[in-house]
């Protein structure tokens, strides 16, 4: 019954958020992966607004605070149980070699990396490679549909959004059956999240003219990446120059699905 | 004696020829990563986000091997055949400003990482290549790929892709709008205003 009852919940508060989205009119940026870009912007608003409040100076001091061995042992935790789901995922996108890898990396982790709080696995060259319900969806043919920010979860699109609760179910509180330490594993994970996002965060707001748009824009450039394992059709730079920007694509039959 | 003067000279010019020829994009990326690197790890300065240590490093190993006139046409657009000369300089001057304190930011975060070139590709349908790299250090691998084009000898960066993401692809979008609104001069003026209250930080 959860996953139902999550996107309820997001939807809910996403229709709440429409109802008082104030911000001044301006021109459509990409009226084409992001139709919904007023409502969007709206949420990405106010998603700064809590996270300035309250998650970045949380993160923050945890970073400052908490010794950096103990946060990359938390961290390793919640990337080896990801990891194992990301096994799956590559298995079911008919990737039996690298599948084989992840597995065996979750292995090693949780057996020599003492339930995963080291990561002996990346030194043995298993790196780790993300997989998520997402990507599986996008390789299984789904479009990723419009660009959507949901509030608190941030950048999306609607597939990703339908996978969302999905992937949410792999998290440490699986282990323990007490409903307090239950939340508590899970506001560790957030704001171990956070905390590593803090470097990043602080890139886009050096690099972006337009914080909004250049995190949609990489967040679908770099969700097309990962569903093409790192080989997505290519844009053509130079023809921008002189013509509106063609789409040259090397040989990738997924591509154009994956696009629109 | 002859001979052996001419066969000197073949032999000069066969060295000075591969000087140019063999410095091919993947070659070119090992060097350049490997400088940048070592950099990153000896250089306290750089360590700690010098943004004038790394503007000179960046002059010095990076820029040699970059088309920055490219990278900002292409980020510019069409609108860029009606700029004028000097309009063309002070957008690749804010430009490049923009972009090398990003760099220095990422710089910091590299000292205890390698870098390994996985794969070089042709682009389809023109003279381009890409070379495909990996930062390893820490759990996920970041994806750090280049795109290069000739021009005349040599191999020359067009682009750069950090995590799946194209530099000159997502700033075309950034800098769409501020043409619109306010001509080439308004986006220097944008661009400007942004690197002054980054300085001030």
């Amino acid at each position: 019954m959860r996953p139902p009852r999550i996107v309820a919940a997001v939807l809910a508060a996403a229709a709440l958020l429409a109802g008082c989205a104030t911000t001044a009119p301006r021109a459509p940026t990409n009226p084409q992966a992001d139709p919904w870009e007023g409502f969007n912007r709206s949420v990405f608003a106010f998603n700064d607004a809590v996270d300035e409040a309250l998650l970045a100076p949380v993160a923050t001091a945890y970073r400052d605070f908490v010794p950096s061995l103990v946060r990359t042992g938390i961290a390793n935790v919640f990337g080896n149980i990801d990891d194992a789901w990301s096994a799956i995922h590559h298995f079911l996108q008919g990737k039996p070699a690298s599948g084989l890898d992840m597995t065996m990396r979750v292995a090693v982790n949780s057996s020599f990396g003492l339930f995963g709080l080291l990561d002996p696995a990346t030194e043995l060259r298993l790196e780790r490679r993300p997989e998520d319900f997402g990507q599986t969806l996008a390789v299984w043919g789904a479009g990723p549909g419009p660009y959507l920010v949901l509030p608190l979860l941030g950048p999306s699109t609607v597939r990703d959004t339908l996978a969302k609760p999905l992937d949410m179910l792999p998290s440490p509180s699986l282990m323990t059956d007490r409903e307090s330490a239950r939340n508590g594993l899970r506001v560790l994970g957030i704001v171990d999240t956070r905390a590593r996002l803090l470097a990043t965060t602080d890139l886009l707001g050096q690099a972006a003219l337009d914080r909004y748009s250049f995190a949609r824009d990489a967040y679908l450039a770099r969700r097309l990446d990962q569903v093409h394992d790192g080989a997505p059709p290519l844009d053509d730079p130079d023809d921008a120059a002189d013509t509106p920007p063609a789409r040259t694509s090397t040989p990738a039959p997924a591509a154009s699905a994956a696009r629109r | 004696m002859l001979k052996r003067l001419l066969s000197i000279i073949a032999l000069a010019g066969l060295l000075l020829g591969t000087a140019h020829a063999t410095l091919t994009p993947d070659a070119l990326v090992r060097q350049l990563s490997g400088e940048v690197i070592d950099a990153a790890k000896t250089d306290k300065a750089i360590q700690a986000g010098d943004v004038s240590k790394i503007i000179s490093l960046v002059d010095a190993k990076v820029m040699p091997h970059v088309n920055f006139e490219a990278m900002t046409r292409s980020a510019v657009g069409p609108q860029w055949r009606h700029a004028t000369p000097e309009q063309r300089q002070r957008l690749q001057g804010e430009f490049k400003s923009l972009l090398v304190r990003v760099y220095a930011g990422a710089l910091t975060q590299v000292s205890d990482r390698t870098v390994e070139i996985t794969k070089t590709l042709p682009v389809q349908g023109s003279s381009q290549q890409i070379v495909q790299s990996e930062v390893r250090g820490k759990g996920e691998p970041i994806k750090l790929d280049y795109r290069f084009d000739k021009a005349g000898d040599a191999w020359k960066i067009i682009d750069v892709n950090v995590g799946g993401i194209w530099l000159v692809t997502n700033y075309r979008s950034q800098f769409a709008p501020e043409i619109a609104s306010g001509g080439i001069d308004g986006l220097i003026a944008k661009l400007a205003e942004r690197n002054k209250a980054a300085a001030k930080n």
